[in-house]
């Protein structure tokens, strides 16, 4: 019976449980020096000065040093179609353009003299204009590159048709906010660097893309990658934030380098809030077309992306929320345009979900608005106009081409698992009897992209002469459990049980190419590609075998249940996995072993539908959710354990962006939410448990039938939860409220809309 | 300053600043690094540890505080022989952990909720509003409430 699909409990576990991970901070390091940064207290202006001395001279300090000590070239946006004159100093130079911005690098032999003395570091700052509204800035009143014009980076324009909403009965527009928030992995960025005996550079970094990172300081520094050593030890979260390579990092091997000595980085949470990148920063203006009895005609939305100061993956993702603009619904004609500002704010990079969920959130909005207007239910508005199971392969009005779906199927099973009737007459009973606790219902049905960025990955496969095997993955998990995963689907096609399987990731020497993991894309691709490397060791063990055997390849048969081969009808003369192992040492001098390097398998659509219950009490604006139902269809699931686990930290964040958290600066960019006693990171008591289920449509695009499970979570619950609250005080008269619908928003909501309902009464 | 603690049943002697908090003495004077520090506004609980059977956020703790106290941190809680804490367990039987980082002071968290509750039944809602110190940012909390209600449960546990 194969494994695949089991709730097989997790590998990775009993060391993080009993003795904790070995993060960057953990690594037993040889007398490393400390590094610590100066950052800008300011959120634009000129540096007229920079004083060292007292830094240079406090006790344990080895080192200080600035933009001009560095010799590093200032770096280009690192895709091509971002603005590539708008380039960043690895430490401020001339110019600081957001609060948190390296300014200068301090050395010590210890954190806390690194610490103390970046205290003595006097920067001379000559103020500038700061402009930290998105739409501000794409008035190009006050620039942050003078010299380049305009604060525009990206821009997605394929401009407005006049008559996208001819023949609809009913447009509603709504202006949509989707705000900034923290990623906040528990981990910070953290990176050691030293030198080995041989000259190469040595590199521990929390990411989560290890050859990424190589390629990257070797760009930088100016070396060829053969001479970097990347290794990722474990790494405490990154929901993207950490697929990037920041310039602290590479600052940090500069140091090493300069010095000829070990030096670490493990920065603050406070430093985290400023320096790790932001998600999501959209202001979207929707607009939505039908009949009368509901049936949607055109959507058209407006996205201005906060790219923040420096253009980084942030300022692309309306690239994704274009492709996904029309969502799980059949929408004849729809338009996205979209522009990409700078602001005197953290660069915004990727944050779990990355650009589509920005789309749902607005579609999903829409759709209640909508709902609202024309007086129909927002389910039966949904169930209407959702794209039909047999259209697929469909594409879309924005050309995206969803590979798979049964979005009904999803639908349903979420209306029945929440009791959607009852909750709805529960409702209209507690409105008509009055009373300031309002249940609110609210929906989101969606899909999302996975593997958004088609590429490719390594796997190999090797067996030992003792019959184990190793596994090398181009993925580079942090809390995934792809050592449980890949072992799974290799144990399935080798018949070596999971413990006998060694999953190495991380070493770019030991896995010699590799992409990482983002996007939700390891299992579709990396996993893949392990798999397929399993299939290949498998044929190269069978020819093997058949040379021992005295027998015909197409006789051999792999006994999985022993890990043994023999020829059909034969069983008890055969060989073991070791002896092949061995065979292939001895005769050919290399093991046994298979290595792929897959071709994307291009992207696939996950989907589902999601159901919130919140209560809202209308005296105080405090929303409670009850209860969270999720049904999510990744294809094919390998390890329910595993994905719920996905979908579960998936909702939560959504349910956090939905209800609490933003990160937020005031009028001169000063930021008011820069630790975790002042962000609103959601904690276990702000949640109920979840209701998860799965549906599974395969997709026909890899041979294991998965879609990415990774971001799901996030992008169904962010606007059913959003929903559910607006739609507990809907009969108060109220439309919307932007997230993060806190309190003082509920409750001015409540407050600006009683005229009116009053009015209307 | 000489600071005394008995760490995970061993007494350890170290001389440190005198500001030296807990968690710092932990990981950098006894060389302990399963106890992790997420955050500098003691809002986070990764440094989550026992002090004289009870739990406390290391990093608002100052290691002269500790001075002739005991202190439990994840490495102390398994038996020698190897065997799972109850908590430590559950978290596994309930996958109640990702990337491994909030949960050395998560499990101390529910060590002590639980040592604690007296004849009190552990609820669900207990068991959240007992966490609300300790975040976590990859489970969304579902699986560490099981893990916690499944630990509450374990006979060893009962009182």
């Amino acid at each position: 019976m194969s494994i695949l699909g089991n709730r097989v409990l997790r590998r990775e576990d009993p060391k993080l449980l009993t003795s904790g991970g070995i993060y960057v901070g953990d690594l037993e390091l040889l007398q490393p020096l400390s590094v610590a940064f100066v950052r800008s207290t300011v959120a634009h202006a000129r540096i007229v000065g920079i004083d060292p001395a007292e830094a240079k001279s406090a006790a344990g300090v080895v080192g200080v040093f600035s933009h001009d000590d560095l010799g590093l070239a200032p770096m280009p946006p690192s895709m091509a179609f971002l603005n590539q004159d708008m380039k960043r100093p690895l430490l401020a130079s001339g110019v600081v353009r957001y609060v948190g911005e390296p300014v200068v690098v301090i050395v010590a032999e210890s954190a806390a003299a690194a610490a103390d003395a970046a205290e003595l570091v006097v920067i001379d700052y000559e103020p500038l204009d700061v402009v930290v509204d998105p739409a501000e800035a794409l008035k190009d009143e006050i620039l942050l590159y003078p010299e380049i014009g305009t604060n525009n980076c990206f821009a997605l324009q394929f401009g407005h048709d006049d008559t996208l909403f001819e023949g609809c009965d009913v447009v509603v527009r709504q202006r949509i906010v989707n705000q900034r928030v923290a990623p906040c992995p528990l981990e910070g960025r953290a990176a050691a660097a030293l030198i080995e005996p041989d000259g190469r550079l040595m590199f521990y970094s929390s990411t989560q893309t290890a050859h990424g990172v190589r390629d990257t300081l070797a760009t930088s520094l100016g070396l060829d990658p053969g001479l970097i050593h990347v290794i990722t030890p474990d790494v405490g979260g990154g929901f993207g934030a950490k697929a990037s390579v920041y310039a602290e990092d590479i600052v940090t091997a500069w140091c090493a380098r300069e010095l000829g000595r070990p030096v670490r980085w493990v920065e603050t949470r406070s430093e985290s809030m400023v320096g790790l990148g932001h998600g999501r920063g959209q202001v979207q203006d929707v607009e939505i077309g039908g009949t009368r009895d509901g049936r949607i005609l055109a959507y058209r939305i407006d996205v201005l992306q906060d790219s923040g100061a420096y253009p980084a993956i942030g300022a692309i993702l309306p690239f994704m929320t274009r492709m996904m603009t029309t969502g799980v619904y059949g929408i004849a004609r729809a338009e996205c345009n979209s522009n990409s500002v700078v602001t005197n704010t953290v660069p915004t990079v990727a944050y779990r979900g990355a650009g589509r969920p920005e789309a749902t959130a607005a579609l999903e909005r829409a759709m209640d608005c909508y709902a609202a207007e024309i007086g129909m239910d927002p389910a039966e508005l949904r169930r209407m106009n959702l794209i039909g199971a047999d259209a697929f392969p469909y594409t879309t009005p924005t050309g995206t081409d969803y590979d798979s779906g049964n979005y009904q199927r999803a639908f349903d099973l979420a209306l029945e698992m929440a009791g959607y009737d009852e909750l709805r007459s529960t409702q209209r009973a507690r409105r008509a009897a009055g009373g300031s606790r309002h249940l609110g219902i609210g929906l989101s049905s969606y899909v999302e992209i996975t593997n958004g960025v088609p590429e490719g990955e390594y796997g190999a496969v090797e067996i030992r002469p003792d019959g184990k095997a190793i596994v090398r993955t181009g993925t580079s998990p942090h809390g995934q459990g792809h050592h449980t995963a890949w072992s799974m689907l290799v144990s399935d096609q080798l018949g070596i049980a999971i413990e006998d399987i060694e999953v190495v990731h991380g070493d770019t020497d030991l896995v010699p190419r590799g992409v990482g993991t983002f996007g939700s894309r390891s299992l579709q691709v990396g996993g893949a590609a392990v798999n397929q490397a399993a299939t290949e060791v498998v044929d190269k063990a069978k020819s093997l075998a058949a040379d021992l055997l005295e027998a015909d390849v197409a006789d051999i048969l792999l006994d999985k249940a022993g890990g043994i081969f023999h020829v059909a009808g034969t069983p008890a003369i055969s060989r073991g996995w070791g002896e092949l192992a061995q065979t292939a040492l001895d005769r050919e001098g290399s093991p046994l072993m298979a290595e792929v390097d897959l071709d994307s398998p291009g992207a696939t659509f996950p989907f589902g539908t999601h159901v919130a219950v919140v209560e809202v009490d209308s005296e105080t604006g405090a929303v409670e959710i009850i209860r969270h139902v999720a049904v999510d269809d990744a294809g094919r699931i390998l390890n329910p354990l595993l994905a719920e686990g996905q979908v579960h930290g998936g909702i939560a964040q959504g349910a956090a962006q939905a209800l609490l958290e933003e990160f937020s600066y005031d009028a001169s960019g000063n930021p008011l939410t820069a630790n975790l006693a002042d962000y609103s990171f959601i904690s276990a008591a702000e949640l109920p448990s979840f209701e998860t289920a799965f549906t599974e449509t395969p997709t026909p695009r890899n041979p294991l039938g998965a879609k990415g499970i990774g971001e799901s979570g996030t992008i169904g619950s962010t606007p059913a939860v959003h929903n559910a609250v607006v739609d507990a005080v809907s009969h108060l008269g109220v439309r919307h409220i932007d997230m993060p619908t806190t309190p003082e928003r509920v409750w001015q909501a409540i407050q600006a809309a009683r005229p009116v309902a009053e009015e209307g009464a | 300053m000489d600071v005394t603690i008995t760490l995970n049943g061993s007494d350890v002697t170290h001389d440190v600043e005198p500001r030296t908090l807990l968690v710092h003495y932990i990981r950098e004077a006894a060389g302990l690094t399963g106890t992790n520090i997420g955050c500098d506004t003691t809002s986070c609980g990764a440094c989550t540890v026992l002090l004289d059977g009870t739990s406390v956020k290391s990093c608002t703790v100052l290691a002269a505080q500790a001075d002739g106290s005991r202190v439990t941190t994840i490495e102390g809680l398994a038996e020698t022989d190897g065997t799972l804490h109850p908590v430590q367990r559950a978290f596994h039987e309930h996958h109640g952990l990702q990337c491994g980082y909030c949960t050395p002071g998560m499990v101390m968290a529910i060590v002590s909720l639980i040592a604690e509750r007296g004849e009190h039944e552990l609820t669900e809602a207990d068991i959240r509003l007992g966490l609300e110190g300790n975040l976590c940012r990859c489970t969304g909390y579902h699986n560490i409430v099981e893990a916690a209600m499944a630990a509450a449960r374990a006979p060893e546990l009962r009182s």
